[in-house]
């Protein structure tokens, strides 16, 4: 009398035949010839509508699909003309007329007119569709009002088109940074008829996006879309720039999970694994040259201090802090891929390094140490005696944990001050930051274009991704200048004194700028090193 | 036994109730919420974003009307984090992906495990016992998270046999199904070794020795029916557990279930998404448990339906 045992038998065997039939046969690419790269992509998308999403994994997707004003550069660097074929910018910076090319075509053949640019522009702004990305186009004059709802009119935001061909965009203040922030996916346009047949221009998450629906007018068109799986394009027959376009396919894979994104590469399922795990760098960097790659990236891991409280509100107890511990070896033995020290917040790059950090006139670490102990001392803290209990907070992460413990034991040895750490579970301790309930708090800025501004902006008072309670006057009123300065020179020499401001007041003690380490085929070609990681998909090749 | 069923089912209806009302606003008084990024946006977007998805409401607002769309439409809502997808279509789209590998898993736990565990019991104090139980030590010991890389190792890098993640055709299936099967199957072997062992002391046992049935029949018959009741009623929860997914093995080998989902729309503040896994996981878990109840009396005749 085993029956109900075989019934249950019967039935996991049945879900098993029933649903393993189910699957289709796929998986490694059969490659007839065709180029197919297949790419290890971060995070499964939350969407790929480019105007309501803000992430990373959903840009590189969405830049396959659709192509803004100017695009990527072949050589990695600046940019190169997209949907424009030329601009021009009026001489006091505040107006840029672009002229788009007569052969632009969206997917589904129509042609791709100033018109779409301007009606993608009053979709992400409308209120109602609620972009989270919005705050991206408001250098355009009357577009934060008209996001905000102060401004119903939006033929008095400043995007119009001349006619068909012809768009200008009329800033507030000069931004010389346009041309590359318009490289990112909120400045994409978006074909609204088809957004009208799926539901509606103003909504957010109606089927548009989805394989068969999707109307885009980049190099690549959407095939398939399995979440959590993988997302396919293949090339386009309508992209204007199609001779050039040197890929049949490419495989977006979403993989999270660095380890298993990592066996898919070294198992020959993946050309490209975005990221290497820690316990691999070393293995990589060593046994396969070929294939491992180290690039700076436009990010800056730091601390910020809570200036309202004490004792951070003495600035003294802020540097103190700050020169107290080792960069280089929190770089060379616990971070361990190739990172490098900061000292201030902006990351080196071919446009702008700072002059003035943190550690001027202070050349090495006992040097550093000695000034940290004799702030400490004059802050009424001699060899850390008397010093309040305090704490370091940071979001749950091994890896988190790991640097605050180095630096905790830092501030110890050499201030003889302890400070307890604490971890909070990321939404936990992004809403503690942001209500300003801590005294340290780990943090980290990546740049959403190339330019220094888009690290110094965010120190003015009040701003959303301060929250330190830091406020300066002159800060403020050199950063509010920036913009309108006559030229570049002057204009980067401004931000060099927010940098030397920084410095001096500490509100944010910068610890290193970060490096991203992956692996990549040697049969990819012309991928080319990006300090945002961004990919011209077009120009990338695959060899045989 | 329809009596006992209707009554139970009817049960179900306040329980649910229950669970829907506690982890909706459970997971409203968690700090932190579905717009929190490392970049701040202003406070005019957010509130927009908040305007968009009804989240400006008062919260019994939102709570009546959440209620209203599940009873008169089935409908969970829309996700927060994945714009493009409601809950009813995420969970459509992965709890296939979770009830295959769980549904092949079991077959591997039920016939590694109740093999194991009937030669362990039949072979009891022997070298046979011994590995049996050790194996059962080892599959409870030893967590997924390592067993799967390890398997992975084997059999897809070293071996090249099967694939080492990815949820495409046959060959992706194998290693996780393994890796999962092989924990259930240690519990079930344990389990089924001690039921077995009890029965197989009891009087009917000798009884039917005495008359003189074979050593199988005496096994397979009489014994494994009452050796099976600890098993079943560890099924129940487990047969849950293992259907709507498994965080760490979907992980480990990129599988589009419903397990990740489930853990990360609690990370992502995810509301609907994480009301929508608990409310299936609920009623897995309470239709499952009915079953084990009747399964129970099935198979044990002292026990009545009432």
């Amino acid at each position: 009398m085993i029956r109900p045992l075989f019934g249950l038998l019967a039935l996991v065997t049945a879900f098993g035949l029933v649903t393993t039939g189910c699957s289709k046969k796929s998986g490694a690419s059969s490659n007839n010839g065709e180029k197919i790269l297949r790419v290890g992509n971060g995070a499964e998308p939350q969407d790929l509508d480019p105007q309501a999403t803000a992430g990373v994994p959903e840009h590189k997707i969405q830049s396959t699909l659709f192509e803004g004003l100017v695009t990527d550069a072949a050589d990695g660097q600046g940019i190169a003309p997209g949907v424009a074929e030329s601009w021009e910018i009026s001489p006091d910076g505040r107006t840029y007329t672009f002229r788009l090319r007569s052969d632009a075509k969206w997917s589904n053949g129509e042609p791709v007119t100033a018109r779409d640019f301007v009606g993608s522009f009053e979709r992400i702004l409308n209120p109602s569709f609620a972009a989270e990305y919005a705050s991206m186009l408001y250098p355009l004059k009357g577009a934060q009002d008209y996001n905000t709802g102060k401004l119903t009119d939006f033929s008095q935001v400043g995007v119009h088109a001349l006619d068909d061909r012809n768009l200008q965009l009329s800033l507030t203040d000069p931004a010389p940074f346009l041309l590359e922030a318009i490289k990112h996916n909120a400045w994409f346009p978006v074909h609204l008829p088809t957004l009208a047949k799926f539901g509606g221009i103003h909504r957010k998450g109606t089927p548009w996006t989805r394989p068969g629906h999707l109307v885009g007018n980049g190099p690549f068109v959407l095939t398939e879309w399995r979440p959590n799986q993988r997302i396919v394009v293949r090339r386009s027959p309508t992209y204007w720039d199609r001779d050039n376009v040197k890929l049949d396919q490419i495989e977006l894979h979403a993989i999270e999970n660095q380890e298993t994104e990592e066996r898919m590469f070294r198992t020959g399922k993946l050309d490209y694994a975005y990221g290497l795990p820690l316990s691999k760098i070393e293995v990589y960097r060593r046994e396969h040259p070929d294939v491992y790659r180290q690039e700076i990236l436009l990010s800056t891991y730091f601390y910020r201090f809570n200036v309202t409280r004490p004792p951070f509100n003495d600035v003294r107890v802020r540097r103190a802090l700050a020169l107290a511990i080792d960069r280089e070896a929190i770089v060379k033995n616990v971070t361990r891929a190739g990172q490098q020290p900061a000292y201030n917040i902006t990351p080196p790059s071919a446009r702008f390094a700072a002059r003035t950090t943190l550690d001027a006139g202070l050349p090495d670490q006992p040097a550093r140490i000695a000034e940290a102990r004799r702030l400490l001392a004059e802050a009424g803290y001699p060899d850390g005696k008397n010093f309040p209990t305090a704490e370091l907070l940071y979001n749950t992460s091994d890896g988190h944990r790991a640097i605050a413990e180095a630096i905790q034991q830092m501030w110890r040895v050499n201030l003889g001050i302890n400070i307890t750490i604490k971890n909070e579970e990321w939404k936990v301790f992004q809403d503690t930051c942001l209500t300003g309930n801590y005294q340290i708090a780990r943090a980290g800025w990546g740049a959403d274009y190339d330019d220094p501004h888009t690290f110094l902006s965010i120190w003015r008072t009040g701003d959303g991704n301060n929250q330190t309670g830091f406020s300066n006057t002159d800060y403020d009123r050199i950063l509010g200048g920036a913009l309108s300065t006559p030229n570049e020179t002057a204009r980067m020499e401004a931000y060099q004194q927010l940098e030397a401001i920084l410095a001096r007041e500490t509100p944010i003690m910068p610890i290193y700028f970060y490096t991203r380490v992956y692996a990549i085929s040697p049969r990819v070609k012309n991928w080319v090193p990006n300090p945002l990681d961004l990919r011209g998909w077009k120009w990338i090749d695959l060899a045989p | 036994m329809f009596r006992f069923i209707a009554r139970r089912l009817l049960e179900t209806i306040p329980v649910l109730f229950i669970i829907v009302t506690a982890t909706f606003f459970m997971v409203r008084f968690v700090p932190g919420g579905p717009f929190d990024s490392e970049k701040a946006t202003t406070p005019e977007i957010r509130a927009n974003l908040e305007a968009y998805y009804g989240l400006n409401l008062p919260l019994h607002q939102q709570y009546t009307n959440y209620l209203k769309a599940i009873v008169l439409h089935g409908d969970l809502g829309r996700s927060t984090k994945y714009a493009s997808r409601t809950v009813n279509e995420i969970i459509a789209d992965k709890l296939p992906a979770s009830l295959q590998l769980g549904g092949l898993s079991l077959l591997i736990a039920l016939v590694l495990g109740l093999t194991a565990g009937v030669i362990a019991a039949v072979k009891r104090n022997t070298k046979t016992d011994y590995a049996a139980s050790s194996f059962a030590m080892i599959g409870i010991c030893v967590p997924t998270f390592v067993l799967g890389p390890l398997l992975v190792l084997v059999f897809a890098i070293h071996l090249g046999w099967f694939s080492a993640s990815g949820w495409y055709d046959w060959q992706d299936r194998i290693l996780p199904s393994l890796t999962l099967g092989i924990v259930y199957a240690a519990g079930i072997a344990r389990l089924t070794r001690g039921g077995m062992l009890e029965v197989l002391n009891l009087d009917y046992i000798r009884t039917a020795r005495a008359k003189g049935a074979s050593e199988a029949r005496i096994i397979l018959k009489h014994a494994l029916r009452g050796g099976l009741l600890p098993v079943v009623s560890y099924l129940g929860p487990a047969i849950a557990g293992i259907l709507t997914g498994s965080f760490v093995i979907e992980t480990i080998f990129q599988i589009p279930g419903l397990g990740r989902e489930f853990v990360n729309s609690a990370f992502n503040r995810d509301y609907t998404l994480v009301l929508g896994t608990v409310i299936l996981y609920a009623v897995l878990i309470i239709a499952l448990n009915l079953v084990v109840d009747v399964v129970q009396v099935w198979l044990n005749p002292k026990l009545k339906f009432e």
